[in-house]
Parts: C-alpha cells; structure tokens; sequence
C-alpha cells in the first residue's frame, strides 16, 4: 500500500507509540488483545491520561479542545492506538453529542458539557431507541411536557448502552403530535440522578449486562436543558448520525480479531486446512477492501471534497466483517466453545481454564456480536437510505 | 418408490412428543429444567421413561434411526435439556452394540427405567473431532481394568450415574486400533468431575480418571467402529433436533413480522424481510427432505452407506442452522438478543450443535473421501 507518511507524521507516531507505552494501562490493553471485557475504570482512566496530552477528544474543533490534526494523523491515531489495544473511545459523549453541543448548544450549554467530557469526567447515554420505535425511530412516544421552566418527561428508552454507568442522558422526546412525526421531536440534555428515573439492565443472550431499560416517571429537566429550538430535535438527531458513520468501520478491532483468529487457527491446526485457509484470506481481503473505502474518503475529504453518502456502506461493511471474524473463530476453536465460562472473562480470574485461555470469550463474542447489524441504525436501514439518498430510487 | 411415510406406531411416537412439549414443556419449563440443581429434572425425566421414550432407539419397536429422529425434533422445538443424547442415542447405544452381557442389559433396563443415568465420554481435551485421538489409557489389573487419562465435555457428566469411556488399551493416539470402551462407576474411586454450564444452557463435566476401575465392554481393542456408528448416529439425531430448533424459529420469526408495526404496518410486509424469511422457510424444508430421506440409512449395515448419509444430513442441517438462527434474530431486531425471549436460546443450542460431532468443514471432507 502505498502511502506517504511525512517526517513530522512519523515523529508524531512515535511520540504517540511512547505515550501509548507509558500511559496506557497493560491490564486494559492485554484484556483488549484476549478479547476480554473491560470496565468502565478502563475506559476512563486512558480518555484521561489522553486528556493530560489534549488527545482525548482529537476531531473536536480547536476551540473545544480538539487536535488539529491532517486526515492522515488521524489515521495513525486510531491505527496505532488499535494495534496497540488500547481501550477504545465511548462514543455517547465525545463523538455523538458533543458534536451537537457544539453546533447547535448555547454558549453556556458548551461551557457545562464540553469541558466534563474532554476530561473523561462525566459519562453519557444515548436515549433513542423504544419498546415500539427501533428501525422507525421518528415514531417515538417519550412524551415532554413543558410546564414552567420545566420540561416533565413521561416514557421508556430501551438498548440504553452503559446507562448503568451514564451521568448524563441524551433523549429524543416528543413535544408535538402535529404534523409529520420527525416534526414534533425535541432533543433534551438529562442528568440522570434527576428523581424518576429508574434504569432496568437487560441481559443479553451470552449473559452481559451492556444495555438497559431506562423509564421515565414526571421527570423534571429543566427547559435549559433543550439544544436548539422545540420540535427541531429531529434535525440535531439526523446532523448526529452523519458525523457518526465515520466511526463505523471498526477496522482496527477487525485487525486485531485476524491476529487472534490466526492464534487460534494456528493452535488448534486448522490453519493447515485449505477450506480454512481460504475463508481467513477472504476475510483479510475483505479488511483490506472497508480500510481502502476509509483511505479513499480519507484523502478525499483532505482534497476538500465532501465524502457524500456513499460512505453509509462502511457501517454495513464494518457490521458484517465484524460477525464473520467472531463466526471464524467459532469455527477455529471447535468444541472448547461450548463451555460457558463467565466467570473466565473476569478481572481476576486465575483458575485452571476449560481449554485453552482462547477459549472463553469466543461463544460469546459471537452471539454478542449478533448486534452489530441491528443496532445504530439496522442494516436494512442502512441500505434503505443508501437506496434513497445515493441510487435515487 | 422410496417410502418415506411413518408407520402408525410412528405417528403415536410423534403425536406424544408433539402434544408433550405442547402442553408441558414451553420456555418457562425450560428455563425451570435450567435452574434445577442437576441441570435437568429428574421428574421428567422420569416421565419421559413413562412415556417409553428412553427406549427409543433401543427396543424392538422404536430401534431405529428415524424414531430417534421423531423424538429428537420434537426435544428440539421445546428446547429440552434433559440428557436424551449423551444418555440414551449416545451411551445406551454403545453398551447395546458393544455388548455389555448381562450387566449391560440389566443396566439399559434400568437406564429406560430412568432410575439410572448414564453418559458417554469419547472427547479428550484437542481430540477436536477425531474420535480415535483418545489418549486415556486402560490397563488390565487382576481380573479388569483400570483407567488413567482425561475426558472433556462429557455431556450431563457431572450427574451421570455410570459413564461409558472410550480408552486405549494399545496403539497411539489417532490410530483406529487400539480402542475399547468400559464401563465405569460415575462416584468411584478415582474418578473426580469438573462440572461445568455450556453455551446452550445444559451441563457438562471435564473427568479425570486416576486408576479408576472399569469394566470392559465387548472386545478389547476392537471399539472404533462402535464408537464411530454411536458418533454417527448422534451426528443424525441432532440434526433432526435442528430441524426442530429451526420449525420453531421460523414460526416464532413470522409470528413476530406479523405483528411488530414499524413505520405503520408490520414489518411482515416489506418485501426484504418476506424474501429472508421465504430463504429460512426454505432452507429448513430441504434439511427436512434431506433427513427424511437419508435418516434410515444410519442403520445401514454398510458403514460408507451410513457415513455418507450422515455427513450429507450434518453438513445441510447445518447450513440451514447457520441461516435460520442468525436471520430469526436479525429479523426480530433487539428481542432476540435478550436471554428473556426464547429465539436467542434456540439459536445458541444451533450454534453448539455446529461444533458436536463433526463440523460441516469436517463432515464436507469425509464426504468427499467416501
């Protein structure tokens, strides 16, 4: 591949390299290489080291604290940050609604919300999604109520990620029954130690605990709390979601999913198998081909070029190479998946394990990663706009 | 012409099971069986020896392939975890072909009884899916024998009264030579359990056997093709408890599209998703072909017959598991990710059943070689 690096970006990945050696936690990064879970301490402890180096938030614009980075420094950013495993970003505060805060946020608005989360103080949720509104998201029933300086919310939230840990909330809210329904949604800013609120955790099918029921009961937030103007929150909501797909790709966890399935082919001897051998080159290839659309839009937004919708296709990509690196290793592992271990995938854990040490997290990464093509949009949906907005039809 | 209809004493066999997980077994009996102590229940299971099922596949009148398959798909749509595989199709069956003499038949007696429980440890840690990798080793001493080695993933091994175990009493691992099969006490001396849940909710032990005494079934060094037909014949009854595990997927997928409303109708009606469930229909009905057809040729007395109709059945089943299980749950959206709705147990039960008995890659490769 041919790419050119300059001095100054070689120096800058070494310098990053050091930092990433030095700062970053070796119990976050070797459970990230195992594909163990970490926790939120994980998390938040590399956002704040990174913040000591004003890394944490690198495409925030310069004024919010973020980097001025080239296309290409990026690049390096999350390419040597994921080869290394460190924890990756929690997109809910500083890729999803930060971005708003800063766009459409009054003054004091940003001066309360933007500096928390730079810092990796304060922890955000994301509330879409409903018991009756997943794919048609637009047709939710969260109800807002204003009444003084007050909004009262009444509703449930679902698939809420990491509510659990959540300070804050982000919420679509429905302010108007009139006209179209993208038409009478609000976006609203909670703090979730507001009284009402009562967070139920939902147990995924491989045993985690990442997502929660969150309801609603007369909550009060204050009218302070709403970004921009009242039935608009649907054009914050869509202006979200564009600065999202960029984050899709996933191609650093892909690269670090080959290198584990390698480990695993190569010890259990399937990588001797022709079959095999043949659908672990297919997935590196098709790595290769979503890191080459993200180059290219890459160096087409540095050219100045708008990337246009095309770029929808990297989060039906990302998804699907995603649940193929997690089939492949089922495949790899053979039968030492069966055992149902969670108690392995703890920090802590140091009894004599089933298997291999490979072993436990293979099952369920597998069934947990059934939720990439559904959630942030299902794959059908993405499809749907690309359909509209790029085929015209 | 091939005569694929059941027999009368075969529709009463299919309208048992069907009316039992009807009526007894839905998913809150299921998640019940879960949580007892053992992993399963014992009262069932004795119902089930009331209901002459632990027979089947071993009496005179259910002995066959196809009755197993009967039962099976219907332990599959209920989603049952009581050891009918690894106590009846698997270690029962072994004793009866190997031949345990007198001991044998009184202990498959009160096997069908359900007041004894067996198991039957063929796996070794990295024997992946190569039956003769046994590396557990019998030794004659006095009059019998005795047992060093380790087995792995011996389903319900934990709670089985007595295990049947596959070990070598002469040749290396992966030689065919050299095997033979015992019968040995589960709480004996020298046998310790690691005990342990499985992915699909049910139970499995990791055994250790140090000097533990066992019996000898059948000829010594002779059990490999024993141990291949049982391997076999329970590669062919989870297939037809795919199919189970598949019918009722399906039903639950449309079931579901029929009344979740997204954009003010429900989703059954848009074309994309009525085309994937027309794939899931179909993938099921040929598996369902396919087993009916070839089920009855895992009694064949010509091994290749067998093999070929086994891996033929594994590598199809499988395949359509594969669709069906992860299409169910990418249609019904966020539900089926959740441990409280059912689709998400079948669909693991399919994703362990991929890795018994050989996978398709393996079962591809046998059959390319017979």
């Amino acid at each position: 591949m041919q790419m050119t690096f300059t001095a100054a970006d070689e120096a800058f990945r070494h310098e990053l390299r050091d930092f990433i050696e030095q700062e970053c936690d070796p119990g976050s990064r070797e459970r990230m290489e195992k594909g163990l879970s970490i926790g939120k301490e994980d998390y938040v402890d590399w956002h704040r080291k990174l913040a000591t180096k004003g890394w944490s938030c690198p495409h925030w614009p310069v004024e919010h604290g973020g980097c001025d980075w080239t296309p290409v420094r990026h690049y390096i950013f999350e390419a040597e940050t994921g080869e290394a495993c460190c924890p990756p970003p929690v997109p809910f505060g500083p890729e999803m609604v930060a971005p708003v805060v800063w766009t459409f946020g009054t003054r004091e608005q940003q001066q309360q919300h933007l500096p928390p989360i730079l810092a990796g103080d304060l922890w955000w949720a994301q509330g879409y999604s409903e018991p009756n509104s997943g794919s048609d998201l637009a047709s939710l029933k969260t109800a807002a109520r204003l009444d003084g300086d007050h909004y009262v919310v009444n509703g449930t939230k679902t698939w809420t990620t990491m509510a659990h840990f959540a300070d804050w909330i982000f919420l679509l809210v429905r302010t108007s029954s009139e006209g179209k329904k993208q038409e009478g949604i609000t976006f609203l800013l909670v703090d979730m130690t507001s009284p009402g609120i009562t967070i139920h955790p939902i147990i995924t099918m491989e045993g985690g605990h990442e997502v929660n029921q969150v309801v609603f009961d007369d909550v009060r937030v204050p009218a302070a709390n709403r970004i921009g103007e009242e039935n608009r929150g649907w054009t914050y909501a869509k202006f979200l979601l564009g600065y999202e797909r960029f984050n899709m790709a996933g191609i650093p966890q892909a690269k670090r999913q080959m290198k584990r399935l390698r480990h695993i082919a190569g010890d259990q001897g399937v990588d001797s198998d022709p079959g095999f051998r043949a659908r672990m080159a297919d997935a590196e290839i098709q790595i290769m081909a979503l890191e080459s659309t993200m180059l290219r839009l890459l160096s087409s937004v540095a050219a100045g070029k708008d990337p246009g919708n095309e770029a929808s296709y990297i989060k039906i990509r990302g998804t699907e190479i995603d649940q193929l690196m997690t089939e492949l290793a089922m495949e790899a592992a053979g039968p030492y998946v069966v055992p149902y271990a969670p108690r392995a995938l703890e920090e802590g854990w140091n009894e004599e394990p089933l298997g291999p040490d490979y072993a436990a997290p293979v099952a369920p990464d597998y069934f947990n990663t059934r939720k990439v093509t559904i959630y942030g949009g299902s794959n059908e949906i993405q499809k749907n706009i690309i359909a509209k907005h790029v085929l015209g039809l | 012409m091939l005569n694929v209809e059941l027999n009368e004493g075969q529709l009463l066999l299919r309208d048992s099971v069907d009316r039992f997980i009807e009526r007894e077994y839905d998913f809150e009996r299921h998640r019940r069986s879960v949580a007892e102590e053992e992993g399963f229940s014992r009262t069932l299971w004795k119902e089930f020896a009331e209901l002459g099922w632990l027979g089947v596949g071993l009496d005179s009148e259910f002995g066959g392939a196809r009755d197993v398959a009967i039962l099976m798909e219907g332990l599959g749509r209920g989603l049952v975890v009581e050891p009918f595989l690894p106590s009846i199709v698997m270690a029962a069956k072994a004793i009866a072909i190997a031949g345990g003499g007198d001991e044998g038949s009184e202990i498959i007696a009160r096997t069908a009884t359900g007041d004894h429980l067996l198991s039957f440890a063929f796996t070794e840690p990295r024997s992946r899916y190569h039956i003769d990798h046994v590396i557990t080793r019998a030794t004659r001493s006095g009059d019998g024998w005795t047992l060093n080695g380790r087995k792995s993933l011996v389903f319900n091994g934990d709670t089985a009264d007595s295990l049947v175990v596959t070990a070598r009493t002469s040749g290396n691992a992966r030689e065919r030579g050299g095997l033979s099969l015992f019968l040995v006490d589960g709480e004996g001396d020298g046998v310790s359990r690691r005990a342990y849940p499985t992915n699909d909710s049910r139970r499995a032990a990791d055994i250790d056997f140090h000097d533990a005494p066992g019996r000898l079934l059948g000829m010594a060094d002779e059990a490999h093709a024993v141990i291949a037909e049982v391997v076999d014949r329970a590669a062919a009854a989870v297939c037809a408890e795919s199919l189970g595990l598949m019918s009722r997927l399906n039903d639950l997928t449309v079931d579901y599209s029929k009344t979740r409303e997204q954009f003010g109708q429900p989703i059954g009606r848009f074309q994309v998703l009525q085309h994937r469930m027309v794939d899931m229909f179909v993938a099921l009905e040929e598996s369902r072909s396919m087993t009916t057809v070839y089920m009855g040729d895992v009694d064949a007395t010509d091994t290749a017959e067998r093999q070929r109709a086994v891996s033929a059945m594994k590598v199809q089943c499988d395949k359509a598991g594969r669709l069906v299980g992860q299409e169910a749950v990418q249609l019904h959206g966020g539900i089926a990710m959740t441990q409280d709705y059912e689709a998400a147990h079948h669909f693991k039960r399919l994703s362990v059943i991929h890795r018994l008995f050989g996978d398709i890659d393996w079962h591809l490769d046998r059959f390319a070689s017979l």
